[in-house]
C-alpha cells in the first residue's frame, strides 16, 4: 500500500498553454511531464520567458492549462483545461507560496501574517495564534512577531513570506524567484531555510529562480527552455 | 481575525479622517432634515399651542397666517353668544423690525386677550407671565433679549417680564407676546402729525356734508382723537380664536358661524393644513428635495471613498485570494469597513450637529424618528456604497500578485 507520504506530492503530465490565437498565439509549456516528491526541494531555472512562472501558476491552480494533467497528493486537481477541484479550498489546505516581494498583507503584523492563512483555512484563532508564534520562532524571526512590514528588514520579510507559506503545513511549497531582491548572502540563508522546510516539514518546494549561486542547496535542477523542461523532470526518490 | 478593524488600525489617521468628512456631510443630511422639520414645526407650533378648537377669519380668506384677515372686534362678542361656545379670544398677529444695539431684530407681535387670556399656554422658561394690561411683553430666548430689558414700542416702553423657548412664526421670526391692547397700540401707531393731518382731514370731510355743517358738535368730534367718535369702531382684529363646550358638535358650531355673512371659519386641523400646504409648502418640497439630493451624493462619495480605499487594497486581496481565502474574507473586510464608516460618521453627524444645530438662526428640529430613518440610510448607503468596491475586489485574480 501506498502512504501518503510515499506517492508523489505532485505529478503533472503533459501540461500545455498556449496564450492567444491565429497570428498572436504563443506556446508558452509545450507538454511538460514534473514529478515532485514530498521532503524534496528543486529548483527551476531558465531564461526570461522559458514558461517557469507559467508552469508555477498552472501547478499552483491559479491558472488552468490548455491541456494536460495533474495530480496531488494522489488527486486529480486538473483534467484537460480546466480544474477539478475546489481551488481556493485546494491552495488553502495544501499549498504555500513564496514570491519574490514578500507581499505580506501591511496592515497585519508579522505574527497576523502568518495567522491569517490559518484563520481562512477554519483554524481557530487561539490555535492559529500558537502556530504562528511556533513557525515564527523556527526561522529565526519571532523576535519581530509584533511588527508591521514595512519595519522589517528584506531578508526577516521572506522568512515571514516563507512562515506564512508553511501555515497550514501545506505539501507543496512554490516559491518564484524568492531570492531577487535579497542580496547573496540573504539570498542563500532562504534558498537554505527551503531545503530545511522540505527535509523538515516533509513538503515538496519547488522554486523557480534565476540564480545559479545557491544550487548546491537543492536536490534537482531543472532548466526550461522554450516551454520544455530540458533535463530529468523525474523525482530523484 | 477581523481584517477590517486591522486595517483601520493600521491606516487609523486616514480612516479618522474620511470618518470626519462622511460625518460632516452626513450631518449637512440630518441638519436638512431638520430645518425641513423645523419649518413645519414653526409652521404649525402657534397653532398647536393655542389648541383652540375654531378659527373665525374674513369671509372668503384663508388667514389669518396664509394671508391677511380683518374681522371686527366685535366679532368676538358675536362668536361667544353661539350655543356651543365655551371662549373666544380676539387673535392678533404682525411682524415688525427694529433695531437693536446695530443689528436689526425682527419680531412677530403677538396680542393675547389679557385678562382671559394670560399665556398660560407659554412655555416660559424665565420670569413670569403678564401681570398687567400694558407695557409688559414675554419675549422669546432667541431674541437676545434678556429678562427686565426695557425697549420702545410705538410709543411706550415695554418691559421683558417673561423668555419662551422655540416659539417661532410661521416665518420663523422670534414671538413677543403682549398684551391685544398693547399690540394693536403697536400696529396702528401713528406719528403725531399724521395723527393731526387725519383729524384735519376727517374734520374736512365732516364739514362738507349737512350734519356737520348743522351740527358743530360733529365737527369738533371729527377733530379730535378716534376713540372719542362712537362712529368708528374700535381697530379690526385678524381672527377669533373658539373654544367650544366639552360635549359639544365643533363641526355644529363652525357651521352655525359660517352662515354668518362677513366671516369664514376653520378648524384647527383646516388651519395646519393651509400653513403646511400652502404656506410653507414650497419651501418644503425644495428643502426635502435638497435633502434628497444631499443623500444620493453621499452614497456617490462614500461609494467612492470605499472604491478607493479598496483599490489600495487589491494587491492584498490578491494575496488573501491566492493563499486560498473564500469569498466572503474579502467580502467582509470591505462590507465591515463600510459598515464601521457609515456607524462613525453618524455619530460623529450626530455629535457635531447637537452642537451646531442650536446656533442655526432657524430651529433645526432633529426628532427621534428622523434620526433612525436617517440610520437606517445610512445602514444602506453603506451597503450600497461597498457594492462598487466589492465588485472590483471580486474581480482581482490571485495571478496578480505573481504578475
Amino acid at each position: 500500500m501506498v502512504s501518503a507520504h510515499d506517492r508523489p506530492a505532485v505529478e503533472a503530465l503533459g501540461l500545455t498553454k498556449v496564450y492567444g490565437s491565429g497570428n498572436t498565439e504563443v506556446q508558452a509549456l509545450r507538454g511538460v511531464d514534473l514529478s515532485l516528491a514530498r521532503g524534496e526541494v528543486i529548483a527551476l531555472l531558465g531564461p526570461s520567458g522559458a514558461g517557469k512562472t507559467t508552469l508555477l501558476t498552472i501547478i499552483g491552480l491559479v491558472t488552468p492549462p490548455t491541456a494536460g494533467r495533474i495530480v496531488m497528493e494522489g488527486k486529480p486537481v486538473v483534467s484537460e483545461d480546466r480544474f477539478v477541484v475546489d481551488v481556493r479550498t485546494f491552495r488553502r489546505r495544501h499549498m504555500g507560496f513564496v514570491f519574490q516581494k514578500a507581499n505580506l498583507i501591511p496592515f497585519l503584523t508579522a505574527a497576523e501574517n502568518v495567522r491569517i492563512a490559518m484563520e481562512i483555512n477554519d483554524q481557530s484563532p487561539r490555535a492559529a495564534k500558537h502556530r504562528a508564534m511556533e513557525l515564527l520562532d523556527y526561522l529565526g524571526v519571532a523576535n519581530r512577531a509584533d511588527y508591521y512590514p514595512k519595519t522589517l528588514s528584506g531578508g526577516e520579510q521572506q522568512r515571514v513570506a516563507v512562515a506564512r507559506a508553511l501555515a497550514n503545513s501545506p505539501s507543496l511549497i512554490l516559491a518564484d524567484e524568492p531570492t531577487a531582491a535579497l542580496d547573496s548572502v540573504r539570498g542563500r540563508q532562504v534558498m537554505e531555510l527551503f531545503r530545511k522546510v522540505a527535509h523538515e516539514q516533509k513538503a515538496a518546494v519547488m522554486v523557480v529562480t534565476h540564480d545559479h549561486r545557491a544550487l548546491d542547496v537543492f536536490d534537482r535542477a531543472m532548466e526550461m527552455e522554450d516551454g520544455l523542461i530540458r533535463g530529468n523532470p523525474a523525482a530523484a526518490h | 481575525m477581523n481584517l477590517a478593524l486591522r486595517d483601520i488600525r493600521h491606516n487609523f489617521g486616514r480612516f479618522a479622517l474620511t470618518s470626519i468628512g462622511i460625518g460632516l456631510l452626513l450631518m449637512l443630511v440630518m441638519g436638512m432634515g431638520g430645518i425641513y422639520r423645523g419649518l413645519v414645526d414653526d409652521a404649525t407650533l402657534l397653532v398647536n399651542r393655542i389648541d383652540a378648537d375654531l378659527w373665525v377669519v374674513q369671509k372668503n380668506t384663508r388667514g389669518p397666517f396664509a394671508e391677511i384677515s380683518r374681522i371686527p372686534a366685535n366679532a368676538e362678542d358675536r362668536v361667544r353668544a353661539v350655543p356651543g361656545v365655551a371662549s373666544s379670544n380676539d387673535f392678533v398677529s404682525h411682524t415688525i423690525q427694529r433695531e437693536q444695539a446695530g443689528r436689526p431684530l425682527r419680531m412677530t407681535l403677538q396680542g393675547l386677550s389679557w385678562p382671559q387670556d394670560k399665556g398660560l399656554w407659554l412655555p416660559l422658561i424665565a420670569g413670569r407671565r403678564l401681570a398687567q394690561a400694558h407695557f409688559e411683553m414675554i419675549a422669546d430666548k432667541s431674541l437676545g433679549l434678556p429678562l427686565g430689558h426695557r425697549m420702545a414700542l410705538g410709543k411706550d416702553t415695554y418691559t421683558v417680564v417673561g423668555l419662551t423657548r422655540n416659539m417661532a412664526s410661521t416665518g420663523g421670526d422670534s414671538m413677543v407676546f403682549v398684551t391685544l391692547a398693547d399690540s394693536q397700540a403697536v400696529q396702528y401707531d401713528q406719528s403725531g402729525e399724521a395723527v393731526r393731518m387725519e383729524r384735519e382731514a376727517r374734520k374736512s370731510r365732516a364739514s362738507d356734508f349737512d350734519p356737520g355743517r348743522v351740527q358743530p358738535e360733529i365737527l369738533h368730534r371729527a377733530a379730535g382723537p378716534s376713540s372719542g367718535i362712537p362712529a368708528l369702531g374700535p381697530p379690526p382684529v385678524s381672527a377669533v380664536l373658539v373654544k367650544v363646550t366639552p360635549g359639544a358638535d365643533p363641526a355644529q358650531v363652525a357651521a352655525t358661524i359660517t352662515s354668518w355673512p362677513d366671516v369664514s371659519v376653520y378648524t384647527a386641523e383646516a388651519q395646519r393644513q393651509l400653513l403646511v400646504s400652502g404656506m410653507v409648502d414650497k419651501a418644503r418640497r425644495q428643502l426635502g428635495l435638497f435633502r434628497g439630493l444631499l443623500i444620493i451624493v453621499s452614497a456617490i462619495i462614500m461609494a467612492l471613498i470605499l472604491y478607493t480605499l479598496t483599490l489600495d487594497k487589491i494587491h492584498d486581496i490578491a494575496v488573501l485570494k491566492l493563499m486560498g481565502a473564500r469569498n466572503l474574507v474579502v467580502i467582509n473586510l470591505i462590507l465591515q469597513q463600510a459598515i464601521l464608516l457609515g456607524v462613525i460618521g453618524y455619530g460623529i453627524a450626530y455629535g457635531v450637529g447637537q452642537w451646531v444645530f442650536p446656533v442655526f438662526p432657524r430651529r433645526v428640529l432633529v426628532v427621534d424618528e428622523d434620526l433612525w430613518l436617517l440610520a437606517g440610510i445610512v445602514l444602506g448607503i453603506s451597503v450600497l456604497a461597498s457594492l462598487l468596491g466589492i465588485w472590483r475586489a471580486m474581480k482581482v485574480q490571485p495571478n496578480e500578485v505573481i504578475a
